[in-house]
């Protein structure tokens, strides 16, 4: 136990030093207030998209819908004006879209989640473009013209604070929520889907009720996440903001991939690397951003698909081998919480 | 152009979704706009008190779908072959289309751009392989799609830069037919484009069972180890699969810039087109994939006849999603699944 004891007081520290940046943060960079709260969007993405394609096998693209129903259902709930003032008109679009995400990810899900590898990659991919397609041609949510959320009650650089702290706060709950659910039966039942699904079922295991659920969860925090994210842009877009399927919605998977998929941490060390990246692309190869990441996702693809949590593992298995849910080759009995 | 159709438009509102030789497609949010009362049901009763109309649509729809069978065989091939599922499938389409435009502007007809955007293309094709599939070729299925999205990405900007992001199409010039009376309006390209098609594809299935390397291609997909035990450079037949592939793609893309338009974004339709020819098909299966090719031409175009343009990608998507689920849930009642 000593051995993990010091690795515990180190992580420990960490974990503060973490905590503490991320209160500081708007503080620390009052310019980038709206690029961080990004950042934590990213996390969300990345650790909600982890959930079903690291954790559970299943590689989903279109995980986006979740978050474009959250963006619409928020901006939707302001404009009928159903909640006084702006913040109660967020906290129940918020609601109403989780809710809406969570009923479409049960429907959905009870149809699609039959589906397995590459099908269910393709068909979530042409669900998620469907469904951007579609809000594009509803004049109910202003059509291809999008939505305008309304104005941030004071003053703009108020905005990007309070939506930093939205999203901080969101990220953490999701890391929370999904850290306990890996340590219990249920992230057990999903690993056991990833590692040999017929397996699973013929132990007796719910499959299909347990995919649903993992999807439904990751709707959930993927609408809240939109919701904000409708709001804090200002404009809601169906197919580059709300249903971005080739660009939110590829890039949640490689950010899990770069970070380590399957992995508690990898998704969240992904999504800031990722997010960094990004923006130093749009900062200094205007023009060409998207041509640089589209060679960034081949190459993270190609030459790194072990991730950044996988390749420490290799390289420090003592270290970095434990504390987190991992394929029951190797679990413990201590699997869920090695800390 | 047809009286009939005429009448038509202007009882509508708005042009036809496909004209002999269309003007760009209204982009989604614009056909939006325009008020059209119930477009759905009265265009569906235009349907049935001019059958003429519908013979039309059906004409147009066996025509472009021919087109689609392309790179739906080229993804066939790939994935028979190579275990690969190319998403830059549409960009080598889109690609296609360029080199013929090119070569168009520098005042060659057209139809001399289907071979040089095959060759072109094939030379493409070999190079994408030589940088990336290589790669990536005895790994898991789901991390083709990942890198092919990077590809298509890459490929998509790319083109943007160099070809600006504007709709353009080519008039080639050769004039309509008129049937029964000026009632069905053909142009002569689009009979040009499917002969292409079929002399493309006939060329291919007699290279795939005559020739040398086309043995070699279909030993190698039916058991690579043993194919290469036998002393076939499996390296070779993977490279030449794929360029044949962009090849393919590259001269329906010459194709559709004549019949249709062109612009960097139009990858994707092509890409999820060729994979729903492709699962209802199945691998290596001609005539059903001229079938499926046909008939998904045909129902596009009621379609977006009857929902409007602006629901056309949205159909698109859509049936992907729906031809999955209900190909997986008919073999979920022999309890196996899409494999």
């Amino acid at each position: 136990m000593t051995d993990a004891g010091r690795g515990g007081v180190a992580r420990t520290a960490l974990v503060t030093v973490l905590l503490a940046l991320a209160a500081a943060g708007p503080l620390l960079f009052p310019n980038y207030v709206t690029q961080l709260a990004l950042l934590w969007v990213m996390v969300v993405l990345a650790l909600t998209w982890d959930l079903i394609g690291g954790q559970m096998g299943y590689n989903s693209f279109g995980n986006i819908i979740f978050f474009g129903i959250g963006c619409y259902a928020a901006a939707v709930v302001q404009r009928a004006g159903f909640a006084p003032g702006y913040f109660a008109g967020l906290a129940v679009g918020a609601a109403i879209g989780a809710v809406v995400a969570a009923a479409a990810a049960i429907v959905l899900g009870a149809a699609i989640l039959r589906l397995r590898g590459h099908y269910f990659a393709i068909c979530t991919l042409g669900l998620g473009i469907a469904a951007g397609e579609i809000a594009s041609g509803w004049d109910f949510v202003g059509a291809g013209a999008g939505m305008v959320p309304p104005v941030y009650p004071g003053e703009p650089a108020a905005r990007g604070v309070f939506f930093y702290y939205y999203f901080a706060v969101l990220a953490a709950v999701c890391f929370l929520v999904l850290r306990w659910l890996y340590g219990t039966r249920f992230g057990l039942a999903i690993n056991a889907i990833r590692d040999d699904e017929d397996k699973a079922e013929a132990m007796g295991l719910p499959t299909t009720a347990y995919k649903v659920a993992a999807w439904t969860v990751a709707a959930l925090f993927l609408a809240v996440a939109g919701a904000g994210t409708g709001h804090l842009l200002g404009f809601i877009d169906p197919r580059q903001v709300a249903f971005a399927g080739e660009t939110y919605g590829v890039w949640m998977v490689l950010m899990a991939i770069l970070g380590g998929s399957g992995t508690l941490w990898g998704p969240v060390i992904g999504a800031a690397l990722f997010h960094v990246t990004q923006e130093l692309f749009w900062t200094y190869l205007l023009g060409f951003q998207r041509i640089a990441l589209g060679l960034l996702i081949v190459l993270i693809v190609v030459f790194f698909p072990q991730g950044i949590i996988g390749w420490l593992r290799e390289r420090w298995p003592q270290r970095f081998d434990r504390g987190e849910a991992r394929p029951p080759v190797a679990a413990t009995p201590a699997a869920g919480g090695g800390d | 152009m047809g009286a009939l159709r005429i009448c038509i438009e202007r009882a509508v509102g708005w042009p036809l979704a496909r004209c002999p030789h269309p003007d760009p497609p209204p982009l989604a949010g614009e056909g939006a706009l325009s008020a059209r009362p119930d477009p759905m049901l009265s265009n569906l009763l235009l349907l049935v008190d001019a059958p003429e109309l519908a013979l039309q649509l059906l004409v147009d729809g066996l025509l472009v779908g021919a087109v689609y069978c392309l790179p739906a065989y080229g993804m066939a091939l790939v994935w028979g072959v190579m275990n690969v599922i190319n998403v830059a499938q549409g960009e080598f389409v889109m690609l296609g289309g360029y080199v013929a435009l090119y070569l168009f502007m520098h005042g060659v007809h057209p139809l001399f751009g289907v071979p040089v955007a095959a060759v072109l293309l094939f030379a493409v094709g070999w190079l994408v392989y030589r940088a990336v599939i290589v790669r990536i070729i005895d790994r898991d299925l789901f991390v083709s799609i990942l890198a092919t999205f990077g590809i298509s990405i890459f490929l998509q900007q790319a083109a943007n830069q160099a070809f600006s992001a504007d709709v353009q199409s080519i008039d080639a010039g050769l004039g309509s037919t008129y049937l029964m009376g000026g009632t069905i309006v053909v142009a002569n390209i689009k009979l040009v484009a499917v002969a292409a098609a079929a002399l493309l594809a006939l060329a291919l299935y007699l290279f795939l069972k005559g020739s040398r390397l086309g043995q070699a291609i279909r030993a190698t997909a039916q058991n690579p180890r043993a194919a290469r035990i036998l002393g076939i450079d499996t390296d070779r037949v993977y490279a030449t699969t794929f360029a044949l592939n962009a090849a393919i793609c590259g001269a329906a893309g010459a194709l559709v810039v004549q019949i249709w338009v062109i612009h960097p974004y139009i990858g994707l339709p092509y890409t999820v087109r060729s994979f729903m020819i492709v699962v209802v098909a199945g691998l290596g299966n001609i005539p059903a994939v001229i079938a499926s090719g046909l008939s998904l031409g045909a129902a596009e175009q009621f379609a977006g006849f009857l929902l409007g343009a602006e629901y056309q990608a949205a159909f698109v998507f859509s049936l992907l999603v729906v031809i999955l689920v209900w190909r997986n849930a008919m073999l979920a009642r022999q309890r196996k699944y899409l494999r």
